[in-house]
């Protein structure tokens, strides 16, 4: 019977989150499972009607395992539109406070949904779905594990489902991009292990003597979450029916434990992955191979062993011992060297081929990429520097400096590996529109430069503005009127948030119509097709 | 160049990079964060800390809960301004019964690391329940509803156990009277007497303006109240607290 240990495993599961949503000590967490219970019933139900009791034809075993990568694909567009919507509700609610709704939708609880949203559902979907494909193409070989790939699908989205709903519920570790409690935790705990033998299996199985490089950096950004993410959210629950639990460690300790992780959340998850989608999918549409193999091995060890140690930058001139900060400041200035080493590689692999920026959109998308990527890793570690930090520490600079590198690199790359990957993953010639890709990449591009030049003036006036002193020796500004200070800026970075939610949808269209085999009959874009030259 | 050709053994062997990558990435970590647990005076010595009430640490989950981190911190830096806006700048030994931190990366609002005793509970309640009707520049959303849910744990204890567990000293005396303590703190007729020798310098009475239950308002604000009362800076010797 096809799906039957699945159904069976399911609906015992569905069972426990209905026994949970009866017993549990709190109401959120009653809540809490009630939106399991339906999540996991509904999934049953589904596979019940998917079922076949005939036997199960037999799967090719050198044929490429494609259907978890393209839902992979469809739910990394999904959750981009639904991230970066709230992300643009939340940036509203700043600049208008009364579109705070208490007590789901008050601005404390949406903002873990939106970077939560972006990096883990919208992000991790990416990299999942991109180092499945790059993996198999690389090692020429087919996932390992039969059906483990789906199940590492649906437990990621069922972790996602998870964290989202219990945020709103005002289920939280108040620890940033590590909110989710603690049985959420475990789940993604099992997901993540699963993931891990998953990409390993593959690669142990391969038929290329060589690893890839692009395979170094996704290896190494599963195992070193894997690490951050069990000793990060080490807690006692008050009770195994409850939804609330009480960190391992506290104070300074846990400050700097928070932040080990929150850091290489950034250096692993949104640096070490995507270098690893930049390392496949920039060779592969320029037709170009990677500049510097050696560049290439140097680079990835030194990021790998600095990042780790970057991580006290985000404590400087607080209670944390002076050491730890001066250290966490020397590693990241270093950081930016082996970061510009990733950046040069990328940027030179378009040696000879440096016209498809002007030609193809999709490389003009990749390219800025890493163009942003190279000015965040240059802003990263100045503003570790402890002087810049004085000023723009607590400050909006750094939220823009977060969103130059998630807009700029994460977005655009993932876009870039996006638009290629799925004409080939629906066996379509071409996608529907390449001139859409185009209005993306500039409503993109426009959207990040008004929200970092945005978050620099209105970040700088506001650290600039605390600390200012008249003649007579008093501080100048109340902080209600710094608050106030803020709003036009506010206003602005709503909108430039906009623009970039807006080339998302044009995005989620263009994929869209691709998938359901449409193309759309256009004007091709100048310079991508060989001019016609008369005959002589 | 002998060691980069090297390399290629890495490149042939999974487990290598895997066992490789694993060892590199954590030296960092065991470096910075390890000693933070024996080193002495990572934590400073002050008089005054003690755990939290039962309705404070309600309050702080309640503050957790919703978010409040995301916009004010708890960390006063050492700078004039600093330190004239918010008072003494903050010691680690301030928050070391805090699981979890809420030092906060972000000032949206200001920093609350000692907002205890600033204002009034009613100027609280009020502030919560409408921000711009005190403070019109406000962009804080309303927490009205906290007045109108009622605190509800069947069995407070089992968090101090958990907190206890994890290093907090609570007595067995303070876990076994968790749940009288947990309503009596609000409670503007009860007897505080075994409640104030278990937790010194606690603020008592009815916080919310409704002395007739015991709600989340109450335990929020009872949270807010004591936030950097408890450190005595008086006899704190600054110069041994450098490290």
């Amino acid at each position: 019977m096809r799906f039957g240990t699945e159904i069976v495993l399911l609906s015992l599961f569905a069972f426990a989150a209905l026994v949970a949503a009866g017993f549990g000590a709190d109401e959120p967490f009653r809540q809490h499972m009630w939106v399991l219970f339906f999540a996991v019933a509904g999934f049953t139900a589904i596979l019940l009607r998917n079922t076949e009791f005939k036997p199960a034809t037999p799967v090719d075993p050198t044929a490429y395992m494609d259907g978890p990568i393209r839902y992979g694909a469809i739910a990394t567009v999904f959750w981009g539109v639904v991230g970066m919507l709230v992300g643009v509700v939340i940036a509203l609610q700043l600049a208008y406070p009364d579109l705070n709704i208490q007590p789901w939708f008050n601005f404390g609880r949406l903002r873990p949904l939106h970077t939560s949203g972006v990096v883990f559902a919208f992000g991790g979907n990416a990299l999942l779905c991109t180092s499945l494909y790059v993996v198999q193409r690389t090692c020429r070989a087919r996932l390992f594990g039969g059906n483990l790939a789906w199940f590492v699908f649906w437990g990621y989205q069922l972790f996602i489902v998870m964290a989202a709903t219990g945020y709103l519920l005002g289920i939280t570790e108040s620890r940033e991009y590590a909110e989710p409690e603690w049985y959420v935790d475990l789940w993604l705990t099992v997901v993540w292990v699963a993931y891990l033998l998953l990409f390993l299996g593959t690669i142990l199985k391969r038929k290329e003597p060589h690893i890839y490089v692009a395979n170094w950096f996704y290896l190494s950004f599963i195992v070193t979450i894997a690490m951050l993410h069990v000793v990060n959210n080490l807690s006692m629950p008050a009770s195994f029916l409850g939804s609330k639990s009480y960190s391992a460690f506290s104070g300074v300790q846990d400050a700097l434990t928070q932040w080990w992780y929150g850091h290489n959340a950034v250096g692993f998850f949104l640096t070490a992955g995507f270098l690893g989608m930049m390392y496949y999918f920039v060779p592969k549409q320029v037709n170009r191979p990677v500049y510097s193999y050696r560049l290439s091995i140097i680079h990835f060890w030194a990021l790998i062993f600095l990042y780790i140690w970057a991580g006290p930058h985000h404590l400087h001139y607080t209670a944390l011992p002076d050491w730890a900060q001066t250290l966490g400041m020397v590693f990241s200035i270093m950081l930016w060297m082996p970061s510009w080493g990733g950046m040069i590689n990328g940027l030179m692999t378009l040696s000879g081929a440096w016209d498809k920026i002007r030609t193809d959109p999709i490389v003009r998308m990749m390219v800025a990429a890493i163009a942003f990527y190279g000015m965040s890793t240059f802003e990263g570690p100045m503003m570790s520097i402890k002087t810049v930090n004085s000023l723009s520490h607590y400050t909006d600079w750094t939220i823009g400096h977060v969103h130059s590198g998630a807009l700029g690199w994460v977005g655009l790359i993932t876009f870039g590996a996006i638009y290629y990957m799925v004409p080939k993953l629906w066996n379509r010639q071409r996608l529907y529109s390449m001139r859409l890709v185009t209005w993306h990449f500039w409503l993109a591009t426009l959207g990040i430069v008004v929200y970092a030049a945005v978050m620099w003036v209105s970040g700088i006036m506001q650290g600039l503005m605390w600390r200012e002193y008249d003649e007579q020796g008093f501080l100048v500004y109340s902080f209600a009127e710094t608050v106030a200070a803020m709003h036009p800026y506010y206003v602005m970075r709503a909108a430039g948030g906009a623009m970039y939610l807006t080339g998302m949808l044009i995005m989620a269209w263009n994929v869209a119509m691709t998938i359901l085999g449409y193309q759309r009959e256009e004007q091709p874009l100048p310079g991508s097709v060989p001019a016609l030259q008369p005959a002589q | 160049m002998g060691l980069i050709d090297k390399h290629a053994l890495i490149e042939r062997n999974a487990t290598l990079l895997l066992v490789g990558s694993l060892l590199v990435v954590t030296v960092g970590g065991i470096v910075e964060i390890a000693p933070l647990f024996y080193l002495d005076n990572t934590i400073e010595k002050v008089e005054g800390m003690r755990p939290y009430s039962p309705l404070e640490l309600v309050g702080r989950n309640i503050y957790v809960r919703e978010g409040c981190y995301l916009c004010h911190s708890q960390m006063i830096r050492p700078f004039r301004d600093e330190v004239e806006r918010y008072g003494h700048y903050s010691l680690a030994a301030e928050s070391m019964y805090d699981h979890p931190f809420q030092w906060g990366s972000k000032r949206t609002g200001p920093d609350l690391a000692r907002v205890g005793d600033r204002y009034s509970n009613s100027w609280h309640v009020q502030h919560l329940t409408d921000p711009r009707s005190v403070v019109p520049e406000s962009i804080m959303p309303s927490y009205a509803f906290l007045k109108d849910k009622p605190i509800e744990v069947k069995d407070f204890s089992t968090h101090l156990v958990a907190n206890r567990r994890v290093g907090v000293p609570y007595s067995d005396d303070m876990i076994a009277e968790a749940n009288a303590d947990l309503m009596a703190q609000a409670d503007p007729d009860a007897d505080t007497s075994g409640l104030e020798g278990r937790y010194p310098k606690a603020k008592l009475g009815d916080f919310d303006g409704n002395p007739q239950q015991v709600t989340e308002m109450d335990a929020l604000v009872a949270y807010l109240q004591m936030l950097g009362t408890l450190a005595d800076f008086k006899n704190y010797d600054e110069a041994a607290g450098y490290r």
